[in-house]
């Protein structure tokens, strides 16, 4: 980057938060995913306006521009590949407006999702979507890696509730798509279109978000299962008996070892599976649904079945649940975290598929994901330091993309393609598919300004690297 | 470039933060979970401030990317050392061990380097610094003798006439000083050596933690702690020989010699015989029951550590335990707690404090928001970061008014000046800052 570049970007934002020392850019250089990037400025940028010229600036002098908002992507969304500006959105957090005539939320993109939580359901509204890291990650960067959460089944994915946006362009151009109306029909959906775009076609400034009203009761219960198939069977029947779970989540047999063997809590070690299923709405007919729930899991074999009576044991319920990440660190210092997902009835095929990967290469592989969406995340846990081990890695996360592929499913339910998965992009989207995409990124950015090097292959990129020598 | 610990790139003093933090440093998964639980990183608002991008910094600096001096002393400086971060970190990082182990080589860096690019007024306030740490704080008498001297010098009334002088030589220090409690006489001391019968019934013999600003400026909380423990029918012994803990020593990266009163203090209380060796602040309490890590390597101390480690309890555990207390008067009003880092996040004492404040007959207790957020003491940042201290507590203040309680509580020494700063930052001259002990010591009548 030429030194006056500098001096302008000082000319637009304030020196407080224009961020050039060593030690600041390479707290900018990674994310929850892999590798670690340099960018040569970091800016903190408060208003749409100072965005724009930002931008603008880019263009002019063909600066690569990553937006960012807490880092927490697992796919490399945010990570500077190419250098150039780091743009941190976390400061751009000033508007959480709840409109609950409209049932609204207009948020500016640093707000953390969490807050919105909180601050719908103070007003008795309730924003679903709610990614594992909703009380660190920004709205904008779960808008724009379309990321979700547990709650994908019953109330669908986030792009559900984005029905306007305002954007600044690749171009630096500032425009609002959709608006306040639930039904909009005017031209082409650009709203859905920088939905998951990854930050490769705008910059989000603020969002008008759909809430609903809050459910005023829920229920959960945890189920053992002997074996792995009856927990797939259960799944199945309680869907097809007209119950729609708000929750659905599976943990494997690795899983459950893990979590026991950290933090002994009873939990059965020689289950093949445990699920946790949580249903909310009316009071009566969630006392109902989860009587229903835990009829048919013991009808499908369920070793044990146990029912919350109150919060308390709620929250033991989803303890298993989220003693998973730390039980699994256990295992080893690198986590690989992969979010293939396939058709629910591909759950058993899948999970069959994932054991054979995780014994032909010799990994420790625990599985553990949404079943009611059929979004599972396999995890892989190594040492990236051990570049023998790594390689079988590569291997591995190469045949998992694979095999849900070919399983009817797709690389990546919420985590985004990011750098990690752009290798892949072809096999499941095939060339032409592929180049569709690719015209609509060129036509948005013909500069490639806009966080460049993101879900599509580099020429020649054939698979994933995740050793360091070799990046 | 592969780190390891033969790379040529590598100075001597990153080889040595690489021994000692690379480990524990590639444990963190960089998902970001400790973000929202950083006080430092939510008032700085950059990545820089916060604990997952200090990890890195760390790890970057042991690989030989970043220079220790240049890059890497700022941001680990301005680390509270809350330690909010662990619990908040899903995959269990050893934060604090990583920040001392840190600045234990800055320490040294600091000692050794003549390049040292440091400015000279820094490098005489860290001169300063250490002395203070050397020859005062390992030394009971000493210490005390300071703490007569604040009485007299409140007594004399010279501190209305030196509000003044105070100021000239440091701002910072003037605040405190002005924020500190008027002191009882010291006759009323508790003496080393002392083992006082607990009214009724025996039911434990303890024995009590002096602490070295406790003991000499906030002498007669310790008092009242010993009280209280006597009303709950402990045996109180002040074992002999005991010495700071060391707290102050091991964050400012003097290791060895916080090992050294480490040793000490474990030989003066196993000599006391006693059931639980009790404390009454947050930060020194954290620093003892992590003996068994500071001493971990010694074969020689491990167990005698660990032993020790078993017995520490805070005086809210204890009181709890053998409770209820002898509660003689009602008590009027509101009463809101603020946290002590150390005794919630290390300690992970949240519990007892709150339920023995809501056992106070008469009492409205009301939860602060964000109580478990550090208030910008951190042992002695805010003497170092004066500024960056106040725009925390601050902060801390506007949650502590929306309480509207009459008397804020904390349970460590560093907490309580702050929170009395606070208080006078505000205005809100009605608002009384209390010790635990204080409250419940005034509702059992004891004075």
């Amino acid at each position: 980057m030429k030194p006056n570049v500098i001096g302008e970007i000082l000319s637009i934002i304030p020196q407080e938060r224009v961020l050039t020392d060593l030690a600041d850019r390479y707290t900018f250089s990674y994310d929850a995913s892999f590798g670690e990037y340099l960018p040569d400025v970091v800016v903190q940028p408060h208003t749409t306006e100072e965005i724009s010229r930002l931008v603008k600036l880019a263009n002019r002098e063909i600066i690569p521009v990553y937006p960012r908002g807490s880092a927490t992507s697992l796919s490399g969304g945010p990570l500077p590949v190419k250098g150039g500006m780091v743009l941190d959105m976390s400061r751009m957090n000033q508007k959480l407006e709840i409109d609950t005539e409209n049932m609204l939320a207009i948020v500016s993109p640093g707000v953390l999702t969490a807050d919105i939580h909180r601050q719908a359901e103070e007003a008795g509204l309730f924003y679903p979507p709610d990614p594992s890291s909703s009380h660190v990650s920004t709205i904008g960067g779960n808008l724009l890696e379309n990321s979700s959460g547990p709650k994908g089944l019953k109330y669908g994915t986030t792009k559900e509730y984005v029905i306007g946006l305002e954007v600044v362009t690749p171009m630096g151009d500032v425009i609002r798509t959709g608006g306040k109306t639930v039904k909009n029909v005017t031209g082409y959906d650009l709203t859905r279109l920088i939905v998951g775009s990854e930050g490769t076609l705008g910059i989000v400034t603020e969002a008008i978000l759909r809430l609903i009203p809050k459910p005023p009761s829920r229920k959960t219960l945890l189920a053992a299962f002997d074996r792995f198939e009856d927990s797939g069977y259960a799944i199945t029947r309680i869907l097809s008996s007209g119950i729609l779970p708000a929750a659905m989540e599976l943990m494997d047999q690795a899983c459950i070892r893990a979590v026991e063997n950290y933090q002994p809590s009873g939990l059965p070690v020689e289950a093949e599976a445990l699920i946790i299923i949580e249903v909310d709405g009316h009071p009566a007919a969630v006392e109902e649904e989860i009587r229903r729930c835990e009829e048919i899991c013991r009808g499908q074999g369920a070793n044990t079945v146990t029912v919350a009576r109150d919060e308390k044991e709620r929250e033991t319920i989803w303890k298993a649940r989220k003693m998973v990440s730390p039980a699994i660190t256990q295992m080893g210092p690198t986590k690989i975290s992969e979010d293939a997902t396939v058709p629910r009835s591909q759950i058993p095929a899948m999970m069959k598929r994932l054991r054979q990967i995780a014994d032909k290469y010799r990994l420790n592989l625990v599985v553990f994901g949404h079943a009611g969406d059929g979004n599972l995340h396999p995890n892989i846990i190594t040492d990236k330091r051990n570049e023998e081990e790594m390689k079988r890695v590569e291997d591995a996360v190469t045949e998992i993309f694979e095999a849900a592929v070919e399983l009817g499913g797709t690389l990546s339910g919420e985590h985004g393609i990011g750098v990690l998965k752009a290798p892949y992009m072809e096999m499941e989207l095939g060339p032409i598919g592929l180049d569709m995409m690719k015209k609509i990124k060129e036509a948005w950015d013909p500069n490639q300004i806009l966080n460049p090097g993101k879900i599509f292959p580099e020429p020649g990129q054939t698979r994933v690297v995740l050793r360091q020598n070799e990046s | 470039m592969s780190p390891s610990r033969n790379n040529p790139g590598q100075t001597e003093r990153a080889r040595k933060l690489f021994e000692l933090t690379y480990e524990e440093t590639n444990q963190c998964i960089q998902c970001g979970y400790c973000l929202p639980a950083c006080p430092t990183y939510q008032s700085m608002g950059r990545e820089s401030a916060s604990p997952r991008g200090r990890i890195a910094l760390v790890k970057m600096a042991a690989e030989g990317k970043l220079d220790i001096t240049r890059d890497l002393a700022e941001p680990i400086d301005l680390c509270l050392g809350c330690r909010a971060c662990e619990t908040a970190c899903p995959v269990g990082v050893p934060y604090g061990h990583i920040l001392e182990e840190t600045k234990q080589v800055l320490h040294e860096s600091v000692a050794r380097d003549p390049l040292n690019p440091q400015q000279p007024q820094h490098k005489g306030r860290e001169r300063l610094k250490k002395a203070v740490l050397r020859h005062l704080f390992p030394y009971p008498k000493r210490l005390r003798i300071v703490g007569r001297m604040v009485y007299l010098y409140q007594k004399s009334g010279a501190d209305r006439l030196a509000t003044g002088v105070l100021p000239k030589i440091s701002e910072p220090a003037a605040r405190f000083a002005a924020a500190l409690p008027r002191l009882e006489s010291p006759s009323r001391r508790y003496n080393p050596g002392d083992v006082l019968p607990p009214v009724g019934p025996k039911k434990a013999r303890v024995a009590f933690f002096n602490g070295c600003l406790m003991d000499a400026v906030m002498y007669r909380i310790n008092r009242l702690t010993i009280e209280l423990l006597r009303a709950v029918g402990c045996e109180v012994v002040i074992p002999e020989t005991q010495t700071c803990c060391g707290a102050l020593h091991a964050h400012q990266g003097m290791k060895e010699a916080a090992e050294q009163l480490a040793r000490a203090n474990i030989g003066a209380f196993e000599r006391s015989e006693s059931d639980f060796y009790i404390n009454n602040a947050g930060g020194c309490g954290a620093m003892l029951i992590e003996y068994d890590q500071l001493l971990g390597k010694d074969p020689a101390w491990r167990e005698r550590a660990r032993d020790f480690v078993s017995k520490s309890r805070d005086i809210s555990q204890v009181l709890d335990q053998f409770g209820p207390l002898p509660f003689k008067k009602e008590w009027n009003g509101t009463i809101t707690y603020q946290d002590s880092c150390h005794l919630r996040h290390v300690q992970k004492v949240t519990e007892e404090p709150r339920r023995l404040l809501q056992s106070v007959p008469g009492a409205t207790f009301v939860e602060m928001a964000d109580s478990d957020r550090c208030c910008g003491s951190g042992g002695i940042y805010n003497l170092l970061h004066y500024d960056e201290s106040m725009k925390i507590l601050d902060d801390k203040m506007e949650k502590a008014a929306d309480t509207c309680a009459e008397t804020i509580v904390t349970t460590n020494p560093g907490c309580l000046l702050q929170m009395k700063l606070g208080v006078a930052r505000k205005g809100m001259s009605q608002t009384r800052v209390l010790h635990l002990v204080e409250v419940l010591a005034e509702a059992c009548g004891l004075t």
